[in-house]
């Protein structure tokens, strides 16, 4: 007997052991983001059925997803229509310079939360009604943990990381990096003036996903920017 | 601080299954090559139960660890992180654990 509580366990001395629990154990077995997942699911096949394409940008702050979105907004005017999902835990900013750049934009704010889930991208897609056929560019909070692990209905997973970062963000993040379908090297525009390894980066990247695609751009000076509208249109 | 957003997964659907009976034991499991912190998902645990049926409840955590199976050289071996690369040299590898994240099974009453 437990000499601190009087329970059957035989557990030594302390009170720090497990102390066994009568009742009925009920096996559930089940995915715990289930719930995330089917409505991800049912984001991904209406979608699909409306031949639109999202995609999903996710990266730490500052690596340049919003400079990103605009020059693709506006190299791709009248190529294709094209709207965003506005991820931020706070303000409107972001929308805003999307706004500016000519395109309907809906903007979540998830407060305490570190990414979107697939509910958030369901009640944003519900608000934007976006053209058949269109694009829907997804700016996830900036965070290079959280956002990998909810599935949020996309097309594609894009991890977009800057010259002035670490080489080895892709070992030091490695779930992100294995979560994605491409990355986006970017702000090259830099590399004269900063220590960064681009051959290494993609290196390491392949290191945790083999598979991935590397592109390399300038938002700023649209360097590379073709290959990346290249990579949007094989997504159809 | 994705370990909130995962435990609050954990604690609905076993809130719902329970159906008003006293939760005491959960039981997840949670791969080590899985981004999620088993003691911030205990933490958030205790949060995230506070006033439901699972107030009190235990959390039991089964962390599987991470193994790979090489095509290359055809066999099993344990992946410590996400590289995917064979002692062999290889870097062709499936992860067969560590990935899972399930809620196996709850005791009630």
């Amino acid at each position: 007997m437990c000499g601190t509580c009087g329970c059957h366990a035989d557990g030594g001395t302390g009170g720090g052991h497990s102390h066994p629990v009568n009742g009925e154990t009920i096996t559930l077995e089940q995915r715990v983001l289930a719930k995330n997942e089917d409505v991800a699911s049912r984001n991904r096949d209406w979608l699909a059925g409306q031949g639109i394409v999202a995609v999903n940008l996710m990266s730490s702050p500052g690596a340049g997803k919003t400079t990103l979105l605009e020059r693709t907004i506006g190299d791709l005017a009248g190529r294709r229509a094209v709207s965003v999902i506005e991820g931020d835990q706070e303000t409107t900013l972001d929308a805003d310079r999307i706004k500016r750049a000519g395109c309907a934009v809906v903007q979540v704010n998830t407060g305490a939360g570190c990414h979107l889930d697939a509910e958030m991208m369901h009640t944003a897609l519900g608000s934007l009604s976006p053209a058949p056929g269109s694009l829907i560019l997804v700016e996830n909070v900036g965070n290079l943990v959280c956002p990998a692990m909810f599935d949020l209905g996309e097309r594609s997973k894009v991890v977009i990381i800057s010259v002035t970062e670490g080489t080895d963000k892709p070992l030091k993040y490695p779930y992100m990096f294995a979560a994605a379908d491409l990355v986006i090297i970017n702000k090259i525009d830099l590399l004269p003036y900063v220590d960064f390894d681009v051959d290494r980066c993609a290196e390491y990247a392949r290191s945790v996903n083999p598979k991935v695609r590397v592109l390399t751009v300038s938002a700023t000076t649209g360097e590379g920017m073709d290959d990346w509208y290249d990579w949007v249109a094989e997504q159809y | 601080m994705h370990e909130l957003s995962i435990t609050q997964s954990v604690v609905d659907a076993v809130c719902e299954r329970a159906a008003g009976r006293p939760v005491r034991v959960v039981t997840v499991r949670v791969g080590m090559l899985t981004a999620v912190v088993a003691d911030a998902m205990r933490f958030c645990f205790d949060l995230v139960t506070a006033g439901t049926v699972a107030e009190g409840a235990r959390l039991e955590i089964d962390q599987p660890a991470g193994a790979g199976h090489c095509r290359a050289c055809d066999t099993e071996f344990t992946l410590a992180d996400l590289i995917l690369l064979c002692p062999c040299g290889s870097a062709d590898v499936d992860i067969t654990s560590g990935q899972e994240l399930q809620i196996i099974s709850m005791k009630v009453g």
